[in-house]
């Protein structure tokens, strides 16, 4: 047992191991790269027809060849921060009751409820939303806002029009719900990263519980409690089954919040099929889906810097 | 300042007329370190290290924490190579080659030093497993043959009375102590030359303590051993040789006896006596 | 502490405050009650969105459930077809999907959390999976489109997979990492240390140790493309006759539920449900058991 210690390289293994990683860790780098180029590609003969001119043109229209991202984009980003300004507070909520207010045993059932309600498919939330919301806001919702709310001078022409239960407010319910998981999720991780000594010590000065959430643990999370937000706003922004089904699908920019309308993902979704290869109405859908890549891009970015300082895990 | 392997070897001499009963001699080194330098980044953790592991004897490395002897047992077996940042400099002699020399092949220097750590680290499979793992990644054995080492290394380890029953069960359902037991088994299986041991009790019951104790009077009839160790008992009842570091310096090194009984630096009394810690 | 009490203590005149104090703390009090309330009907109303899909779910498509629609492949209108091509074909290509997307995944987590953890091409590869972890699905389906189906002018089932594969990579890739930066340290230095080489500590000891975390990942991953509509719409499309065919377009169950729910005819909207029925339970029945071995070595 007492040979010389070879100086035979023993690290071939090591070495294809380790270079069969780096080369999954480079097409990661590869698919997002492909990802981007090829939508500009295919987009590449919308831009060149309609210049900067699509981004601003509300047209869509297959039988004269014109169109424009103007309506989609519109749609695309009223849904998903009016879906968001319904989802933080509920998030919000949930996420105190979690981490602070729930007896202990009930935690971790309601938590896993919680986050089941991000594993249901989104073509369900299309189903729920156009066979139970839709006739709830056509049937109660709608008609008693158009008459109350619709009724008071300024803010009243928002609250207007044909009681029909779909729309944009309609789909930006559906997607609230959608992301209040995904945002509670992510609210209760980083209240859990506060030092219990921190709190223990505002109770101990007599906070209530709200007092310490407010003084002590929102201001220590508050840059991760952002970066949650702002994921919950990327997953809205591309989410394409469940808003197809209620949205009403109209290329018109909605001057109320009844009002039906459209955004890239269903717009894609619903006019994919009857578009042919190397047609222009192709190119501008590719096109459009190179925006969406874009804005989610970037929303993605600031969610998950914002998200990276002791947020992991 | 620090005391050379010469000196070492000398005071052993030295001090070998006026100290009859001092256990054992020290022997001949089987691993010797010179001019051992060590970085973290910037940070220079071990300055200029010289001492032998004499062969088939125990080296005790005491001083109090962040002195630089858990980095010197690094160093030794090379585990710092998994981290960016941290270098050596210096000799560290073994059969006349340069265990810090780039060329060296780790894998097989880890088969020659073996190493057991403070906590024990069980592998996530069974107690047969856990042995065998080690021994095929440096030998072919026949599965009769496996299993002569498997329990030759436990019966080494003072471990196959208790688990020979239960060899497939995970490794995970031991006690702590009949773990670390069985990471020393694990160590010994591989038929190392040289063991590191870093503060192999610090994690157990002072029963199980003992029982490593005792296995380590064992099994330096056939290993040499180095073991790290914040316990000055341990060190006394353990080691032939003891060498006290502090601050990234080796102070002061000889027998046992002497570093605890006639220390020849001042802090090294200081620390022994306890002094400071 | 104790300074701020003596100080208080005597301050002439703090006992005419006491009722005002009084009133302020009634006031806080009332305010946290209301806080907490309102967090009681925000988690209520969370319950209740999940009570009512399910309760939606259940009481629209158990009707419809038969064996049937289990063993018979999608019909015209009217004569009693089911979904059996449907759920072969989401079967094959949620199988297949993840087949290929877990070893990738598998590989770059493994690249990040024990060979870049302080590189900078780890740092953009970690960034560029998170992003595309939350990505728009869609987006992957226009992908895969434009890079494998209309070059090669057709939709097929193994663009189907593709685009699945490309969105296991990203869920695999975080949970693999999160599991493996768990292990201790100690464990790969323990095998190291017996001269094992960096690969087969991470295979025979990291990967075993982690094996929960990692297999939870991939559970989860599975759930969550089984349910995927969007980017098979462009990819396998769809087929309502009975085809096992990885090159010819090839049916699943989101995209039929799609079809069917939009339709004009009642017994199509019925399967839809059931299809709904059954992929939702058949997806929440997969995270509960990917929670279950997350857990049972805990």
């Amino acid at each position: 047992m007492s040979q010389a210690i070879t100086k035979r390289p023993s690290n071939r293994g090591d070495a294809i191991f380790a270079g069969l990683a780096r080369l999954s860790g480079l097409l990661v780098l590869v698919l997002m790269g492909g990802i981007i180029v090829v939508l500009f590609l295919g987009g590449l003969p919308a831009f060149k027809q309609f210049g900067a001119g699509f981004l601003i043109s509300d047209d869509w229209d297959p039988v004269q060849n014109s169109f424009g991202a103007l309506v989609p984009v519109f749609g695309t980003i009223v849904t998903a921060v009016l879906a968001l300004i319904m989802a933080v507070p509920l998030a919000f909520g949930i996420a105190f009751y979690l981490t602070e207010l729930a007896p202990l045993w009930f935690r971790r059932p309601v938590g896993t409820a919680i986050e089941l309600l991000a594993a249901v498919p989104s073509i369900i939330y299309g189903m729920w939303g156009f066979f139970v919301i839709v006739p709830i806001m056509a049937e109660y919702v709608q008609p008693f806002v158009i008459d109350s709310v619709g009724e008071l001078p300024w803010i009243g022409a928002f609250f207007q029009g044909p009681p029909f239960g779909t729309g944009i407010l309609t789909a930006a319910m559906v997607l609230a719900v959608m992301i209040i998981p995904f945002i509670a999720a992510t609210m209760r991780d980083v209240f859990d990263t506060v030092p219990l000594v921190f709190k223990e010590s505002a109770y101990g000065l007599g906070c209530t519980t709200w007092e310490v959430m407010r003084s002590i643990v929102i201001p220590y999370t508050r840059v991760s409690v952002v970066g949650g937000i702002i994921l919950g706003l990327g997953r809205a922004l591309g989410e394409t089954m469940a808003v197809t089904f209620v949205i009403g699908n109209t290329n018109r920019i909605a001057t109320t919040i009844f009002g039906p309308g459209n955004t890239i993902a269903s717009l894609v979704a619903l006019e994919f099929p009857e578009s042919e290869t190397g047609s222009l109405k192709l190119s501008s859908l590719l096109a459009l889906g190179f925006l969406l890549f874009v804005i989610s891009f970037i929303v993605l970015a600031i969610s998950r810097m914002l998200l990276k300082p002791g947020a992991k895990a | 300042m620090s005391t050379t392997m010469n000196e070492a070897t000398m005071a052993d001499n030295t001090y070998g007329g006026v100290q009859v009963r001092s256990s054992q001699a020290i022997g001949a080194p089987r691993i010797a370190i010179s001019e051992l330098d060590f970085f973290y980044g910037e940070h220079k953790a071990l300055k200029q290290i010289d001492l032998a592991l004499p062969d088939k004897q125990v080296t005790g490395m005491i001083g109090p924490s962040g002195c630089g002897k858990s980095t010197l047992l690094r160093v030794l077996n090379r585990m710092y190579d998994l981290y960016p940042g941290q270098r050596a400099t210096g000799k560290v002699m073994m059969d006349g080659e340069n265990i810090i020399d780039p060329g060296i092949d780790l894998n097989s220097l880890r088969a020659r030093i073996g190493m057991v750590f403070q906590k024990p680290t069980p592998f996530p499979m069974s107690i047969y497993d856990n042995i065998a793992f080690g021994v095929k990644l440096h030998e072919k054995l026949s599965k009769a043959a496996m299993e002569e080492r498997v329990e030759w290394s436990l019966t080494r380890a003072a471990l196959w009375g208790e688990v020979k029953d239960r060899l497939k069960t995970p490794a995970m359902g031991m006690s702590g102590g009949q773990q670390q037991r069985l990471c020393i088994a694990r160590t010994i299986a591989v038929r190392p030359e040289v063991i590191l041991l870093d503060e192999p009790t610090s994690a157990l019951d002072p029963i199980s303590t003992l029982k490593i104790e005792e296995l380590i009077d064992e099994l330096k009839a056939d290993f040499t051993i180095a073991i790290v160790t914040h316990n000055m008992q341990q060190a006394a009842r353990c080691a032939d040789q003891v060498a006290f570091f502090y601050l990234g310096e080796m102070v002061e090194v000889g027998p046992a006896e002497q570093i605890f009984t006639a220390p020849k630096e001042k802090r090294t009394q200081e620390y022994v006596t306890g002094r400071f810690g | 502490m104790s300074a701020t009490m003596t100080a208080s203590g005597g301050v002439p005149g703090a006992a005419k405050n006491i009722s005002a104090s009084e009133a302020l703390g009634r006031r806080r009090h009332r305010l946290n009650t209301i806080v907490r309330t309102l967090c009681v009907i925000a988690t209520g109303l969370g319950l209740l969105f999940l009570a009512s899909i399910l309760f939606t779910l259940i009481y629209r498509g158990i009707g419809g459930l038969s064996l049937v629609v289990l063993t018979t492949s999608t019909l015209p209108p009217g004569s009693h077809g089911g979904l059996l091509n449907a759920i072969v074909g989401s079967v094959i290509q949620t199988f297949l999907g993840t087949l290929i997307g877990t070893p990738i995944g598998l590989m770059v987590g493994t690249y990040l959390s024990e060979y870049a953890q302080h590189s900078k091409l780890g740092d953009a590869i970690r960034f560029v999976s998170d992003v595309l972890l939350s990505a728009p699905s869609i987006l992957i389906g226009l992908f895969i489109f434009a890079l494998l189906v209309a070059p090669f002018g057709g939709f097929t089932g193994i663009a189907g997979c593709a685009a699945l594969a490309v969105i296991v990579i990203p869920i695999v890739v975080r949970t693999t990492e999160d599991m493996l930066g768990l292990i201790p340290v100690a464990l790969r230095e323990a095998a190291v240390a017996l001269g094992a080489p960096k690969w087969k500590a991470i295979v025979q000891v990291c990967y075993p140790a982690a094996r929960q975390g990692i297999v939870t990942g991939i559970l989860l991953a599975v759930a969550r493309v089984a349910g995927e509509t969007a980017p098979l719409l462009f990819t396998s499309l769809g087929n309502l006759n009975w085809s096992l065919s990885l090159g010819k377009p090839m049916a699943s169950l989101p995209v039929t539920i799609y079809q069917y729910a939009g339709s004009a005819f009642e017994d199509w909207v019925q399967l839809a449900w059931v299809g709904a029925l059954l992929i939702t339970f058949g997806v929440l029945a997969i995270n509960i058991a990917a929670r279950f071995v997350l857990r049972g070595g805990k």
